[in-house]
C-alpha cells in the first residue's frame, strides 16, 4: 500500500522582539489561517485567583486601542470565522479569512497583542465577568455530571499544584477579581516573547512574513516567563462522591500519568483506546456488549505540559451498581498490565494513529488545524517540525511498553475514585466515599 | 516598515473560488452515485444518504428510523457488530450515522487507499444488515438508557419538548430519539420491516469526495451494492398535517437550576421557500452570528448568557424557527421579553439597516470558500443537493443570489415567516425562582410540563 508523506512543511522566523512566526503554504482553498498561542493558561494562576486566564481570553475580544468597537465586527464583515480557547497550559486565538483579508487579521491580532489595555474599561470587565459566570453555569453547574472534573482534579493534585483547579475557576474568585489584575496579567504574559504566531494556507510566505513584521515587529518585547514546575504524587485510593440532578450513577477512576510527549504518554494514549474507545475496545465489549452492566464507557490519557492523568468513565445501566463496574474495569486493567495487548490490537492502534495524523492535515485553520498544530509543537517542544516525531512515538509503541506503562500508572499508581449519584442516593456510591467539596 | 494603525487594512481583490465539478451516475438498482475529485489529502469521505428519516416513523413507533440506523453497524451476514468495527478499525475509518427528520446519513471517512473496503463496508451495513433479535434487544436497551440521560440535560429536554409543543402529532412532532413508550413496545420485526420498506436504493445517494476516481467508485459501488433492490418506499408526508395551537408559555421545572434553558419560536419555513436566501441573511442579523442583534443584546450588553442564537431549521416541510439560549435564572423573564422584542423589531419597527445588510451579506458570501476546504465538508454540501433536490449549479449561484438581496426583501421575508403573536415560549428551569416574574410577560398562565411527558 502507498504510504503518504506525513508532515507540515513550514518556515520559522523569530522577530527581534522574540515573536516566533511560522509560515505554511497550502493553496488548495483560497483561505488563510492566523493562529496565535500565548504560553499561559490556568496553571499560571494562583489559589484564590483561579479562572483568570480564561476570563482574560474573553477580554481580548472586546476591542483594542486602534479598533475599539468590538473584535468580531470587521473580521466577520471580511468573511472571517474566529474564536479562542483557554486550557491549563495555553491560550489560543485564531481567524480563518479569505486570503485577501490576511493583513486585516494580522492587524487585529497585533493590535490586541500590543494595545489592549488602553481600551479595557471597567464596563467591559464587568460584562465579561457575567458572561463567564454564565458560561460556568451552562457548561458545569447546569450540565449533568458537570462538576465531576473539578472534584477529580482537586483530588489528584494538592491545593498548591497548578492543576488542582479547573480552567473555568471558582465562583468566589471570579466574583472577587478586579480590573487591575488584568493589567498585571497582560504585561506579564501577553507579549511577543511569550507568544507564537502561525500563518497557514493560501499565502505567499515572504509576503506574509513582511506583513507579520510590519504588524507585530513594533510591539515591545517582554520578560520571558519562567516555566511552571510542580511535582505531583498520589498514594493509595481517594474515594469521593458527588450528588447531581441525574438518574444514572456514574463512576470515574483517575490516575496521575506522564506529561505530554513524555515516556509512556503515547503508550497510555493507545492503551486507553484499546480499553474503552469504540465497540472493539475491551471495556465496551465486556461492560456494554456482553455483561450489559453499563450504559457507556470511555477512557482517555489527558496529556498536559507538566503532568497527565488517565480517566476511565462508566455510567451504570439501570439496576446495576458502581462496584460491579469498578470490578470489571480493574480486572481488565490488570489483565492488560499482565498479558499486554494482542498483536492485532497493536496493529489496529498503529493504523488508527496513522489515519488520525492524515486526517489532521485536512484543515489549515481553527482548533486542531495545521496552524494550531505548528504552534502546539513550537510552544511545547520548541520544534514546529515535531509532527513526524510525534507520529513516530505511536509507531514505536510495543506490547511490552504498554504492559510496563499500564502497570506503573494504572495498577501501582494511586487512584481517585469518584461516584456521581442522584440526590439523596448516597447509598449508590462506592462504599466508603466522602462528599467532594465543589460547587 | 510599520503598519498604519489609523485605519483598518482594506481586503484586496478576492481570489476566485469555484465549487469543484460533480460527476453523477445511477446504478441499475436506482442508487445514485455522485462524486467529486478533491485530491489535496489522501482521504476519501463517503456518505450514504437515504431520504427517509424520523418523519416517517409510524405512529406509536416514534424512534424507529433512528433505531434502524443504529442497528446498521450491529452486524452483517454472519459477522457480528464487533467484526464490523474490527474491519472499520483496520482501515482507520471514522464512522458515523446521523438521523434527522428527513433523512438518514451514514458516513465513513478513510484513507483513499482503502476506498474499496470503505464502500464495501458501507454496503454491508446499509444494504445487508443482520438486524438480529438479540442485537436489537441490546441496542434498544442502550437507547432507553440514553433517553434517561437526556432527561437530565436541559438542552435535550428543551429540544424534545419544544418540537412536541410546536408540532403535536405532525411527523415533525418528535425528535429522532423517539420516546420511552414507543421504544419499549418496539420489536425487532419493526426494524426489519422498516429497513425493507424505507432503506431502499431508489431513495438513496452514495456520495464520494476525495482522492478518488468517479468510474472506480461507480465500479466498486456496483459490485458492493449489487442485490440491494426493492420497491419504492412509501412517500414521506408531503403536506403539513394539522398543527396544534400550543400555550404561549410553558415550563419544565428543574428545581434549583442556575440557568433557564429557553426556546422561543414557532413553525418556520421549508427548505424550498422562495424566501430562503432572504431568511438566511435575516437570521444572520437577528441571531445567526456573534455580532447579531440578539447575542449582542443578551450577552454583550446585559451579561445574561454565554451565548444566544436563532435559527430557521430548513427542512423538506416547514421546520422550526427558534431562539436557543441558556440564561441566568434571575434574568429569565427579561431574556424572554428581549428575545420577543428583537424578533418583532426586525420585521418592521427597527428594520435591517444598510450596514447590517452589508455585514450580513459579507459574512455569508466572503467566507464562502472555507465551507469547502475538506473532503467531508464538500461531501456534506453534495448531500444537501441530493436531499433537497437542488440544481447542480446551486453553489455557484449561491453567492450572486445572496449579493442581490435587498433590505426590503429581508424585512418582508422576516415579516412573512416570523410572528411575535404566535411565538411559543418554553422554559426549562427553576419554576419557584422564575414563576413570579412570568405574569408580567402577558403570555398567559404558564403550562407546567414534565421532562418525560413526551
Amino acid at each position: 500500500m502507498r504510504r503518504v508523506p506525513l508532515n507540515i512543511s513550514f518556515a520559522k522566523h523569530t522577530l527581534a522582539n522574540g515573536l516566533d512566526v511560522l509560515l505554511h503554504e497550502d493553496h488548495s482553498c483560497p483561505i488563510a489561517a492566523v493562529n496565535v498561542w500565548y504560553h499561559v493558561g490556568s496553571k499560571n494562576e494562583r489559589p484564590g485567583h483561579t479562572g483568570f486566564a480564561h476570563l482574560f481570553e474573553h477580554l481580548m475580544f472586546e476591542g483594542s486601542q486602534h479598533h475599539d468597537r468590538g473584535y468580531f465586527h470587521p473580521l466577520q464583515g471580511a468573511g472571517a470565522t474566529l474564536n479562542g480557547s483557554t486550557n491549563a497550559d495555553r491560550t489560543n486565538y485564531w481567524e480563518v479569512v479569505p486570503s485577501n483579508a490576511l493583513e486585516l487579521a494580522l492587524w487585529m491580532e497585533s493590535d490586541r497583542m500590543g494595545f489592549l489595555l488602553p481600551a479595557l474599561t471597567e464596563a467591559k470587565f464587568e460584562n465579561q465577568r457575567h458572561v463567564v459566570l454564565n458560561e460556568r453555569r451552562q457548561n458545569y453547574e447546569n450540565r449533568p455530571y458537570g462538576l465531576a472534573a473539578m472534584a477529580i482534579l482537586a483530588a489528584l493534585y494538592r491545593p498548591d499544584h497548578p492543576y488542582h483547579w479547573t480552567t473555568i475557576g471558582e465562583i468566589a474568585d471570579l466574583e472577587a477579581v478586579r480590573l487591575e489584575e488584568a493589567h498585571a496579567f497582560f504585561r506579564r504574559f501577553y507579549h511577543p516573547a511569550n507568544a507564537s504566531l502561525a500563518i497557514a494556507g493560501d499565502i505567499d510566505a515572504a509576503g506574509a512574513l513582511a506583513m507579520a513584521e510590519a504588524c507585530f515587529g513594533g510591539i515591545e518585547a517582554g520578560e520571558p516567563v519562567p516555566p511552571v514546575r510542580a511535582e505531583a504524587s498520589l498514594e493509595g485510593e481517594v474515594r469521593l462522591l458527588l450528588f447531581d440532578r441525574i438518574e444514572l450513577p456514574r463512576l470515574y477512576l483517575a490516575w496521575l500519568s506522564p506529561a505530554m510527549f513524555a515516556e509512556g504518554d503515547a503508550d497510555l494514549d493507545l492503551a486507553t483506546d484499546l480499553l474503552a474507545n469504540g465497540k472493539t475496545s475491551r471495556l465496551y465489549r465486556r461492560l456494554v456488549f456482553d455483561e450489559r452492566l453499563a450504559a457507556d464507557v470511555s477512557a482517555a490519557q489527558n496529556s498536559r505540559e507538566i503532568g497527565g492523568f488517565v480517566q476511565v468513565t462508566a455510567t451504570a445501566a439501570p439496576g446495576r451498581t458502581l462496584p460491579e463496574l469498578e470490578r470489571v474495569i480493574v480486572e481488565e486493567i490488570a489483565r492488560l498490565a499482565a498479558d499486554g495487548p494482542t498483536d492485532a490490537e497493536i496493529e489496529r492502534g498503529r493504523v488508527q494513529a496513522e489515519s488520525q495524523f492524515v486526517y489532521r492535515l485536512q484543515t489549515v485553520g481553527g482548533f486542531g488545524g495545521k496552524s494550531d498544530q505548528l504552534n502546539a509543537y513550537n510552544v511545547f517542544t520548541g520544534d514546529p517540525s515535531y509532527f513526524d516525531r510525534d507520529l513516530a512515538r505511536y509507531q514505536a509503541v510495543t506490547a511490552a511498553s504498554i504492559r510496563r506503562t499500564v502497570s506503573r500508572s494504572l495498577v501501582r499508581g494511586g487512584r481517585v475514585t469518584l461516584s456521581v449519584v442522584p440526590r439523596d442516593r448516597g447509598d449508590l456510591a462506592m462504599p466508603g466515599s466522602s462528599p467532594a467539596d465543589v460547587s | 516598515m510599520t503598519v498604519d494603525r489609523s485605519r483598518l487594512p482594506e481586503p484586496g481583490p478576492a481570489r476566485p473560488f469555484a465549487f469543484p465539478p460533480l460527476r453523477k451516475s445511477t446504478l441499475p438498482n436506482g442508487l445514485r452515485v455522485w462524486s467529486i475529485r478533491h485530491g489535496v489529502v489522501p482521504v476519501v469521505s463517503l456518505m450514504l444518504l437515504v431520504r427517509r428519516g424520523s418523519a416517517v416513523d409510524p405512529a406509536g413507533r416514534e424512534g424507529l428510523a433512528a433505531m434502524t440506523a443504529d442497528m446498521l453497524d450491529e452486524g452483517s451476514g454472519a459477522r457480528s457488530a464487533i467484526d464490523i468495527h474490527e474491519a472499520l478499525a483496520r482501515i482507520g475509518a471514522q464512522f458515523d450515522t446521523d438521523i434527522g427528520a428527513d433523512a438518514t446519513l451514514v458516513s465513513l471517512t478513510t484513507l483513499s487507499r482503502a476506498v474499496d473496503r470503505g464502500i464495501e463496508l458501507l454496503a454491508d451495513m446499509v444494504a445487508r444488515p443482520a438486524l438480529r433479535d438479540d442485537d436489537f434487544a441490546r441496542v434498544r436497551q442502550l437507547r432507553l438508557h440514553r433517553l434517561a440521560q437526556m432527561r437530565d440535560s436541559p438542552p435535550a429536554v428543551a429540544e424534545r419538548t419544544f418540537v412536541r409543543l410546536l408540532y403535536g402529532a405532525h411527523p415533525y412532532g418528535h425528535t429522532p430519539a423517539g420516546c420511552e413508550r414507543a421504544l419499549t413496545s418496539m420489536e425487532a420485526g419493526d426494524v426489519r420491516a422498516f429497513h425493507t420498506s424505507a432503506i431502499r436504493p431508489s431513495v438513496s445517494t452514495l456520495v464520494a469526495v476525495g482522492d478518488c476516481d468517479h468510474l472506480e467508485v461507480e465500479r466498486i459501488a456496483a459490485t458492493a451494492f449489487d442485490g440491494w433492490t426493492g420497491d419504492d418506499p412509501p412517500a414521506p408526508p408531503d403536506r403539513a398535517a394539522p398543527l396544534p395551537s400550543p400555550a404561549r408559555l410553558n415550563i419544565v421545572p428543574r428545581p434549583g437550576a442556575p440557568q433557564s434553558e429557553l426556546r422561543i419560536g414557532h413553525v418556520g419555513a421549508a427548505r424550498h421557500t422562495p424566501d430562503y436566501h432572504a431568511l438566511v441573511v435575516g437570521n444572520i442579523v437577528l441571531g445567526g452570528q456573534f455580532v447579531s442583534r440578539l447575542n449582542l443584546n443578551l450577552r454583550e450588553r446585559r451579561g445574561f448568557t454565554y451565548g444566544a442564537r436563532t435559527s430557521f431549521d430548513f427542512r423538506r416541510m416547514p421546520g422550526p424557527f427558534s431562539v436557543q439560549v441558556g440564561v441566568q435564572t434571575k434574568a429569565t423573564a427579561a431574556a424572554i421579553e428581549e428575545s420577543i422584542r428583537e424578533i418583532a423589531d426586525l420585521r418592521g419597527p427597527r428594520p435591517i439597516t444598510s450596514d447590517e445588510l452589508a455585514l450580513g451579506i459579507a459574512a455569508v458570501t466572503r467566507g464562502y470558500a472555507r465551507s469547502f476546504e475538506t473532503a467531508e465538508q464538500i461531501a456534506r454540501a453534495v448531500v444537501q443537493l441530493a436531499l433537497y433536490d437542488l440544481p447542480d449549479d446551486y453553489f455557484a449561484e449561491f453567492v450572486p443570489r445572496i449579493e442581490r438581496i435587498t433590505a426590503d426583501e429581508v424585512t418582508q421575508a422576516m415579516a412573512r415567516h416570523t410572528d411575535p403573536a404566535r411565538l411559543t415560549v418554553l422554559v426549562v428551569g427553576d419554576l419557584d425562582a422564575v414563576g413570579d416574574d412570568l405574569p408580567a410577560l402577558e403570555l398567559g398562565d404558564p403550562v407546567v410540563l414534565s421532562a418525560d411527558a413526551f
